[in-house]
C-alpha cells in the first residue's frame, strides 16, 4: 500500500480515548456484553405441569448472553448507524433496483388479520388473504400479459428454479428432458447456477459488440437437445434485447422454452409486456420492481409468470375461485410439486399490492419512464468524463467500463471506495462480467433531479481526480467510515464465522 | 404521484440534457409492435388512505390468530414478539439497505449476521451456521443436496415425522435435479425405525425433532447408524423455541441442522417471509450453501466483518456454485437475532418452559375429553390428538366458534383415511388459562 496521505496522518493526531469518533460509536458483540441471568423479556411464572420431554431435557448451557431491553435497543441502534441505506441517499446499485420503500407498505403488512394469520387456518377464515393473493396475481398477469403466475418462490433465484423446473416438467411430459440451456455470458450468476442445479449443461452465449445477445451465435447453438434459454431483458448491461422476438421464435422452433430473468422489469412496467415478446416464464423480484424492502439481503419474493404452454406445470399451492369463495390448491396431481413451505411470501405480497395500487396503472408507467429517464440523465451527465460501455441510450441503468481509468492506477474498486467517502453507496462493480471493470449505475425513479445533479457532480469530480494522478487517495479510500478497507483474504484463509467464548476478546486491535 | 420526485419541468430539462424528444424515444430498441402506447387496463392511482382502506377491508375478512384463542402449529407458531424487535428492524438503515457487498458501509448488517450465525450455532449445538436461507423447508432441501455433495451419493431417506411440506420440497428437487428420495410413511405415533431404509447409497437421513406429530426423539442411535453407513444425519427443527429446553441435535450427532426460525421475532404472516437456519460442522464449511459472514480486520487493524468464502456462491462460481441462492432472509434473521438477544439464556429457557407447560396442561385437559386420545408420550409444545370425528369437520366447527383449534393432519396428508381423525394442536406462551378453558368447552360441545 502507498505512503500515508496527509489525511491519514491527521487521523492519527485526532485519535480519541474511547476509539469512538463522535457519532461513530464502537459497539462490541452481544456476546461481549452479556451477563448471566439478565434478560430483556419478562415472562410469567411457569405453572405446574407434567414434564413430557422424556429424557431429552437439555443438560448443557446454550451460551447465550443476557442483556436488558435498553442495552438491546442501544446495541442495534448503534449497529444500524454503521449502515448506508436508501433512506439516506442515492443507492445506485445496478441490477438491484434500490428504490424508495414506502412505509405504508410496512403498515398494511402488519395489520391484524394479515400479519397474524397462520398459514394452516381453515380456508373459511382466510378468505381476505386469498383474495389479496388473487388481486396481486391479477396485477402481475395483466402487467406481463401472461395467463398464469406461480406465487410461491421466495426470491428471484428461487423463481428461476421454479421456471427451469417447470420447463423441465413440460419437456419430461413430452418424454424429452433435453440437455442444454443457453445462457448469455452477461447473465447474473444465479442463472447458470439454477440451470446447473436442474441438471442442465450451461452453454454460454457471447454478447455482440452492442451488448446484446449475439443472435447469429445464439442460433448456431440451437439444436434438438436445447431445453431452453435464460435471458435477462432488459439485460444486465441495461439494454433492451432488440432481437428478443426473433430469439423467442428461434427457441420455440426447436421445441425449447424461453425463460426471462425479470430482475430488470422495473424499466418496462406498463410499457412492454413480456407475454407479447414470446416469453414462457419470468420471475418478478417484488423486492426490486415493486418496492418491498431489501432488508440487508432479504427476504424477497419472486413470483413467476407463465405462458399457456407452461401453466399446466406450475407448482402448488395456488389460489382458485371455488364454489364457496376462494380456495387454495395445496396438492394436485401436477408434474411439479412444491417449492417452498406454506404459500409464499405473503408479507411481501401485501407490500407489493399496496405499492401497485398507490401508483395505479398510469403511475406504474410513469415510474418505469422516470427510472429510464434518470438512468439516461446519469449516462448523459457522466459520458464525457467516464466511458460508457456501449454507445447510445440505455434503459434503467447506465453501464460504464473502466477505460476512463486507464493509466491512472485507480481500479473500479478504488473508485467505488472513494464514492463511499462522498456519502454514496457505490454502484455495482465488476458486473456484468462481459464489460471490463464494469461500473453499473441504477438510480431508479425515486431520485430527484437535484439529487442526481449532485451525484453526477461528485462522480465526475472523482473521475477527474483519478485522471489528475491522485491514485494514492483512491487506494486509501474510504477514510471516513467506521471501518476502512477490510482484509477479505484473511477472512477467507482463516475463516472465523462465529464468536467463541475462548477466543481473545479483540483479535487484532 | 407521491413516490415520484420528478416534475414535468424536470423531465423536460432532463430530456433536453440527454438530447431526446420524449421518454418514448428512450425505448427505441423496443420493437414497435410490442411497445404499448397507453396504460394497461388496471385501476388508477390511490391515496394512502384509500390503499389502507382497501387492504384493511381484505384483512377484516380474515380471522387473525391475535383475535381469538389459537392453537395452530405444524411448522409455524404464534409467539409474542417484544415491541422493540419490530421497532428496531424498521430502522431504515436496516430495512432499506442491500446485501452487505460493500463492508465499509454495512458493518451494521455484517455484525448482526455474525451474531446471528453464532446464536444459531449455539442453539443447534453445531460449529457454524450461515447467514440464513428462505425458510425451514428450503434450508432442509439444501441440506440434502449438500449431503449428496459431501457423500457423493444420491439417495435421501426422509422420516415419516418430517413436515410434509419439507418432504414435498425435497421430492420436487429430487425429481428435477436428479437424486432419489425414500420417504417413510407418516409416523403419527413416533415409533418408526429408519435403520432398515439406510444403505450404502444413502447420502443422508432427514428427521425432524420434535417431529411433525410433536414427538421428541433421542437421535443418538440413529446418528450412529447413519455414520456407520457413511451417511449424514440431517435434523430439521420447525419450532426453534424447543431448543431452549430440548437437547440440541448437535449433541446427538447431527451433521447438519436446519430449522425454521420464524418462532423468534417473525410474525406468522400467512406463511412467509420466514427464515431458514442452516448449521453444520466445521469440516463441511466449504460445502455449505448461502452467505457467510466472517471476522477480519481492516487496514487500521480494527476488527470488522465481511461476507466470506464466496467462492462457493453463484456470483463467483456460477454453474459450479453450491446453491443458486442470492437474496436470503436477512431482515427476518435480524428479527430472530434481536428477539433472541432480548431473551438471552435465561429468557429463552423460561420461554421454552412456559411453552412446554402450557402444551402439557392443554394435553391433559383435552385428552380427558371422552373419545379423544393423545398420541404423544413426549412432546414440546405440540401434540397429536385422535378425535372421534374427522378433524377437518371439528376444526371448521371450532372456527365458527372463533377458536382456531389446530391443524388437521389430513390437510397435509390428503387422501390417507387412517389419518383423517388426527389433529395437531400447539400451545405457546400466548395461550392463556382462559383460552384453554374455552377450547376444552368448545371441543366438548363440537364432539357431543
Ligand atoms: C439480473 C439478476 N438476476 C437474478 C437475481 C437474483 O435475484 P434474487 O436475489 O432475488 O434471488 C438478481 C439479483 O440479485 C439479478 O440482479
Amino acid at each position: 500500500m502507498s505512503a500515508p496521505t496527509q489525511i491519514q496522518s491527521e487521523r492519527r493526531v485526532l485519535r480519541t480515548i474511547s476509539g469512538n469518533k463522535g457519532l461513530q460509536i464502537e459497539e462490541p458483540l452481544i456476546f461481549e456484553q452479556g451477563m448471566k441471568g439478565r434478560s430483556g423479556v419478562d415472562l410469567p411464572a411457569v405453572p405446574p405441569h407434567k414434564d413430557r420431554l422424556g429424557a431429552l431435557k437439555r443438560k448443557s448451557d446454550i451460551g447465550l448472553p443476557g442483556l436488558s431491553e435498553p442495552q438491546v435497543v442501544r446495541h442495534y441502534t448503534k449497529l444500524s448507524q454503521k449502515n448506508y441505506a436508501i433512506d439516506m441517499g442515492v443507492y445506485p446499485l445496478g441490477s438491484c433496483t434500490m428504490k424508495h420503500n414506502p412505509r405504508l407498505n410496512e403498515k398494511v403488512a402488519r395489520l391484524p388479520g394479515i400479519g397474524d394469520l397462520h398459514p394452516m387456518q381453515p380456508i373459511s377464515t382466510v378468505q381476505g388473504a386469498l383474495e389479496l393473493i388473487d388481486q396481486l396475481a391479477h396485477w402481475l398477469k395483466t402487467l406481463t400479459n401472461m395467463p398464469a403466475v406461480a406465487m410461491s418462490p421466495a426470491a428471484g433465484a428461487h423463481g428461476e428454479l421454479c421456471g427451469i423446473m417447470t420447463i423441465r416438467a413440460a419437456l419430461l411430459a413430452k418424454g424429452d428432458a433435453r440437455k442444454r440451456i443457453l445462457v448469455p455470458e452477461s447473465a447474473h450468476g444465479t442463472n447458470p447456477a439454477t440451470a446447473a442445479a436442474c441438471g442442465y449443461e450451461v452453454d454460454p452465449v457471447p454478447a455482440d459488440d452492442r451488448g446484446r445477445v449475439d443472435l447469429a451465435a445464439f442460433k448456431a447453438k440451437l439444436g434438438p437437445d436445447v431445453a431452453g434459454t435464460m435471458i435477462t431483458n432488459p439485460n444486465t448491461c441495461g439494454l433492451f434485447e432488440n432481437d428478443i422476438i426473433d430469439i423467442a421464435d428461434a427457441i420455440h422452433e426447436i421445441g425449447g422454452y424461453f425463460y426471462c430473468d425479470g430482475a430488470n422489469f422495473n424499466a418496462i412496467v406498463g410499457r412492454v409486456r413480456p407475454g407479447d415478446l414470446g416469453i414462457d416464464a419470468m420471475h418478478i423480484n417484488l423486492h426490486k420492481t415493486f418496492s418491498t424492502p431489501h432488508g440487508g439481503g432479504g427476504p424477497g419474493s419472486g413470483p413467476v409468470v407463465l405462458s399457456a404452454a407452461l401453466a399446466p406445470y406450475a407448482p402448488v399451492p395456488y389460489v382458485v375461485h371455488g364454489a364457496n369463495g376462494f380456495d387454495l390448491v395445496e396438492r394436485n396431481g401436477s408434474a411439479f410439486g412444491r417449492l417452498k413451505g406454506f404459500h409464499g411470501q405473503m408479507g411481501m405480497f401485501v407490500r407489493a399490492l399496496a405499492y401497485m395500487m398507490s401508483h395505479g396503472s398510469d403511475g406504474l408507467r410513469q415510474a418505469s419512464g422516470d427510472a429510464v429517464l434518470n438512468a439516461n440523465y446519469i449516462l448523459a451527465g457522466l459520458k464525457d468524463e467516464m466511458t460508457p460501455a456501449f454507445p447510445g441510450t440505455c434503459m434503467h441503468e447506465a453501464l460504464f467500463n473502466d477505460e476512463f481509468l486507464d493509466g491512472t492506477d485507480v481500479t473500479t474498486l478504488d473508485f467505488a471506495k472513494a464514492m463511499i467517502d462522498e456519502g454514496y453507496h457505490p454502484m455495482t462493480m465488476y458486473f456484468p462480467l462481459v464489460v471490463h471493470g464494469a461500473l453499473l449505475m441504477e438510480p431508479t425513479e425515486t431520485e430527484s433531479k437535484d439529487g442526481l445533479d449532485r451525484y453526477i457532480e461528485v462522480v465526475k469530480g472523482l473521475a477527474k481526480r483519478a485522471k489528475a494522478g491522485d491514485a494514492a487517495y483512491f487506494k486509501g479510500a474510504p477514510y471516513h467510515t467506521p471501518r476502512r478497507r477490510l482484509d477479505e483474504t484473511l477472512a477467507a484463509r482463516q475463516p472465523v464465522l462465529r464468536w467463541k467464548p475462548e477466543a481473545p476478546k479483540k483479535a487484532a486491535e | 404521484m407521491r413516490y415520484l420526485p420528478l416534475t414535468e419541468e424536470d423531465r423536460r430539462a432532463m430530456l433536453a440534457a440527454i438530447g431526446v424528444q420524449s421518454v418514448d424515444a428512450l425505448y427505441s430498441d423496443v420493437p414497435q409492435t410490442v411497445h404499448l402506447t397507453k396504460p394497461v387496463d388496471l385501476p388508477g392511482f390511490k391515496s394512502e388512505l384509500e390503499v389502507e382502506r382497501h387492504i384493511g377491508a381484505l384483512a377484516s375478512k380474515n380471522l387473525g390468530t391475535g383475535s381469538c384463542p389459537s392453537f395452530l402449529g405444524a411448522g409455524a407458531y404464534r409467539h409474542h414478539i417484544p415491541a422493540s424487535v419490530d421497532h428496531l428492524i424498521q430502522r431504515g438503515e436496516f430495512l432499506t439497505s442491500y446485501t452487505p457487498y460493500q463492508p465499509e458501509v454495512t458493518q451494521g448488517t455484517l455484525q448482526y449476521l455474525f451474531e446471528f450465525q453464532t446464536q444459531v450455532a449455539l442453539l443447534t449445538g453445531m460449529d457454524v451456521a450461515n447467514a440464513s436461507m428462505y425458510d425451514g423447508a428450503t434450508a432442509t432441501c439444501e441440506a440434502v443436496t449438500m449431503a449428496n455433495r459431501v457423500t457423493r451419493r444420491s439417495r435421501a431417506v426422509l422420516s415419516g415425522g418430517l413436515h410434509p411440506h419439507y418432504r414435498e420440497v425435497i421430492e420436487t428437487h429430487g425429481k428435477f435435479t436428479g437424486f432419489e428420495v425414500t420417504a417413510a410413511p407418516a409416523d403419527a405415533k413416533g415409533a418408526e425405525d429408519l435403520s432398515r431404509l439406510i444403505d450404502a447409497k444413502t447420502s443422508c437421513v432427514v428427521v425432524q425433532n420434535p417431529s411433525f406429530f410433536g414427538h421428541v426423539h433421542d437421535l443418538s442411535d440413529l446418528a450412529k447408524v447413519c455414520h456407520d453407513a457413511g451417511a449424514l444425519l440431517v435434523v430439521a427443527v420447525t419450532e426453534v423455541v424447543s431448543l431452549g429446553l430440548v437437547t440440541p441435535p448437535g449433541e446427538m450427532g447431527a451433521d447438519i441442522v436446519t430449522a425454521e426460525g420464524q418462532s423468534l421475532g417473525v410474525p406468522l404472516s400467512f406463511g412467509g417471509p420466514y427464515v431458514g437456519l442452516f448449521a453444520t460442522r466445521d469440516k463441511f464449511i466449504r460445502q455449505m450453501p448461502g452467505r457467510l459472514t466472517g471476522q477480519t480486520v481492516d487496514v487500521d487493524g480494527k476488527r470488522g466483518w465481511v461476507l466470506t468464502l464466496s467462492t462457493r456462491e453463484q456470483h463467483i462460481r456460477r454453474e459450479k456454485a453450491t446453491s443458486n441462492i442470492c437474496t436470503n432472509s436477512g431482515l427476518c434473521a435480524l428479527a430472530f437475532n434481536i428477539h433472541l438477544t432480548l431473551l438471552g439464556e435465561a429468557g429463552l429457557t423460561k420461554l421454552a418452559e412456559l411453552n412446554h407447560a402450557t402444551a402439557s396442561r392443554l394435553a391433559d385437559r383435552l385428552s380427558a375429553i371422552p373419545g379423544v386420545t393423545l398420541f404423544n408420550e413426549t412432546l414440546f409444545n405440540e401434540f397429536t390428538l385422535a378425535l372421534p370425528k374427522p378433524a377437518t369437520e371439528v376444526v371448521e366447527a371450532l372456527a365458527r366458534k372463533r377458536i382456531l383449534g389446530g391443524v388437521p393432519v389430513s390437510r397435509l396428508y390428503p387422501g390417507d383415511a387412517s389419518l383423517a381423525n388426527l389433529l395437531l394442536v400447539a400451545a405457546t406462551e400466548t395461550v392463556s388459562d382462559e383460552d384453554i378453558a374455552a377450547y376444552e368447552a368448545a371441543l366438548k360441545e363440537v364432539l357431543r
